[in-house]
């Protein structure tokens, strides 16, 4: 028995239940206006990253980023840990740039024991900083010549990145999640031979560097996409508190390294890179010369490493070295000591701040004189840059969404702390 | 490295703010609060009455660098305080999260709703009196009955 064909009032009685079907049915013109999710797991959106958009044809409205599935507990979490273990806390949270958590949570504590570094271990940590800044840079890149359809960009950028962290794992014994820096120092010394690895890798990297240029900078459909897209003004950025990348791609010159210096950044030369328009294009810039710059200051580092003790000489913060728990009591007590009970940190409250490859990451601590912090809050800067998010959206095409959430280049575990 | 520290009466917070940022402290950069409910707090000036919490912002200049820090008591049963929303929009999310994990309410906030828990969540974590617990998670109990 042939089948009837069956009636257009059937149909639409089957889809009473569904408003939308309904809508679809009167035509797209009389209700074209709609909210749609982007993500929580669109490969695009680096993590899991929601964000609704009011979108008109192509055409987004409005937005908002939605954040909070990824809770982790960072903050409660160290306030049941002694200060030593803390760093191992704290690098979970950014995990392209792990090395730039620990210092910030370093500096905090360092600040509140009034301790005083010695040159090596400063530099040390300089050196590791601007690696990471390298690394978390050529991933960006890597993950946005991905969202522009650029798989060859994705392959070059997690194979170059892959040689810092080989790096990494010969100096921290890890790749990621190091726990290399401590409070008063680094863990361990560098690895006999270690400028020429660093050497080695700056150079590839530069050189690699005018691949990327040749692959993405002269190329027309890559301009086509973020020339001209996602436009923030300077005053809207400082208003949201962006900062970072999108703060210096719309001109002004804000870097935590140079404006309010840490570590020994008032003694290399470097230059802060700034853009003029503040669109997709100029973020991309801005941190294609970063790598430049951060290579920049890891030669100087090479040149200039100074010699001498990698931790403060102080025994109520650094364990002894292993030989001397041997032969000495006062040495086994202080190793006991601080790895039974850690370091007593005096009352008191800090804010220590960096510029990490996504922007001022802080540190806010408040000790009440035990071993554990009272409370810890991390300032992440992708949590406040997405703030600018919804600026650089208006009106914008949902093709553009894909480059612009890119460029804000948000991580995700340091969003939802 | 901390910068100048001021503390601040409740009733002055969005004034004081205002204020800084006619001197040209045009950047907030951080904004939390922390739970004394078992602290001890010796660094507290005379005046200073002592609350239950303490909403703590860190503001920026520019030209010349600069950091202020401004503390406000907020009390326990009255978590109320000012939103510096109108003087810095990018305290948006920072206040958000200081309602949703410790409770305080933001006067003057356009959208103070839960950021990092779930819409329905009870209770405010990172208080002092919230304790560690654990969220009942799918799959997880599957060994226990088999």
């Amino acid at each position: 028995m042939p089948r009837r064909p069956r009636s257009s009032s059937e149909s639409r009685a089957r889809c009473s239940g569904f408003p939308r079907a309904r809508s679809i049915s009167r035509g797209f013109e009389a209700d074209d206006r709609m909210i749609i999710n982007m993500g929580p797991q669109h490969p695009s959106t680096h993590g899991v990253l929601r964000i609704m958009l009011e979108i008109e044809g192509e055409t987004v409205l409005r937005s908002k980023p939605v954040i909070g599935y990824l809770h982790t507990g960072m903050e409660k979490t160290a306030e049941t840990l002694t200060y030593l273990q803390g760093t191992t806390n704290v690098t979970r949270m950014d995990y392209l740039s792990p090395l730039n958590n620990e210092l910030v949570y370093c500096l905090a504590v360092e600040d509140l024991l009034g301790l005083e570094l010695p040159e090596r271990a400063i530099w040390i940590r300089m050196l590791m900083s601007e690696l990471n800044r390298i690394a978390s840079h050529v991933m960006w890149m890597a993950t946005n010549g991905m969202d522009l359809g650029s798989t060859s960009m994705m392959i070059f950028g997690f194979r170059d990145r892959e040689m810092v962290l080989a790096f990494f794992e010969k100096v921290t014994g890890l790749r990621m999640n190091n726990n290399y820096m401590r409070p008063g120092g680094v863990a361990a010394d560098l690895p006999d031979g270690w400028e020429d690895d660093v050497s080695a890798i700056v150079d590839t990297i530069e050189r690699r560097v005018e691949e990327y240029h040749e692959l993405l900078t002269g190329q027309p459909i890559f301009r086509k996409r973020v020339v001209g897209v996602g436009i923030i003004k300077p005053e809207e950025a400082i208003a949201l508190s962006a900062t970072g990348p999108i703060l210096r791609s719309t001109g002004v010159a804000w870097d935590l390294r140079r404006s309010m210096p840490y570590l020994a950044y008032d003694q290399v030369d470097f230059d802060v890179v700034v853009g003029t328009v503040g669109d997709t294009w100029d973020r991309y810039m801005v941190r294609i010369n970063e790598i430049l710059q951060s290579i920049r200051i890891v030669r100087q580092v090479v040149e200039r490493m100074p010699s001498g003790p990698y931790r403060a000489q102080d025994p109520k913060v650094t364990p002894p070295p292993r030989a001397r728990i041997d032969e000495s009591m006062e040495a086994l007590i202080h190793h006991f000591k601080l790895y039974t009970e850690g370091i007593r940190v005096p009352a008191g409250e800090t804010y220590a701040a960096i510029e990490s490859p996504r922007g001022e990451i802080g540190c806010y601590l408040v000790s009440d004189g035990s071993a554990r912090p009272y409370r810890m809050h991390i300032r992440g800067p992708s949590f406040a840059n997405l703030q600018s998010l919804p600026v650089m959206l208006r009106g914008a095409l949902i093709a553009d969404a894909i480059a612009i959430t890119s460029s804000v280049d948000p991580v995700m575990g340091e969003v939802d702390r | 490295m901390s910068g100048v520290v001021r503390h601040v009466a409740r009733e002055d917070w969005l004034e004081t703010a205002e204020g800084l940022r006619a001197d040209g402290f045009v950047m907030l950069a951080d904004l939390t609060c922390v739970d004394y409910l078992e602290g001890v707090r010796e660094d507290l000036p005379e005046e200073v009455v002592r609350e239950r919490f303490e909403v703590v912002a860190v503001l920026r200049r520019m030209d010349p660098p600069a950091m202020v820090r401004l503390r406000a008591q907020v009390p326990d049963d009255d978590p109320v305080i000012d939103s510096l929303w109108s003087v810095y929009p990018g305290v948006e999310a920072f206040e958000r999260e200081v309602f949703d994990l410790f409770g305080i309410h933001f006067r003057g906030h356009p959208d103070l709703s839960r950021i990092l828990m779930p819409e329905d969540w009870e209770g405010h974590p990172l208080r002092k009196d919230y304790g560690v617990g654990r969220v009942a998670v799918q799959f997880k109990e599957v060994r226990r009955h088999r």
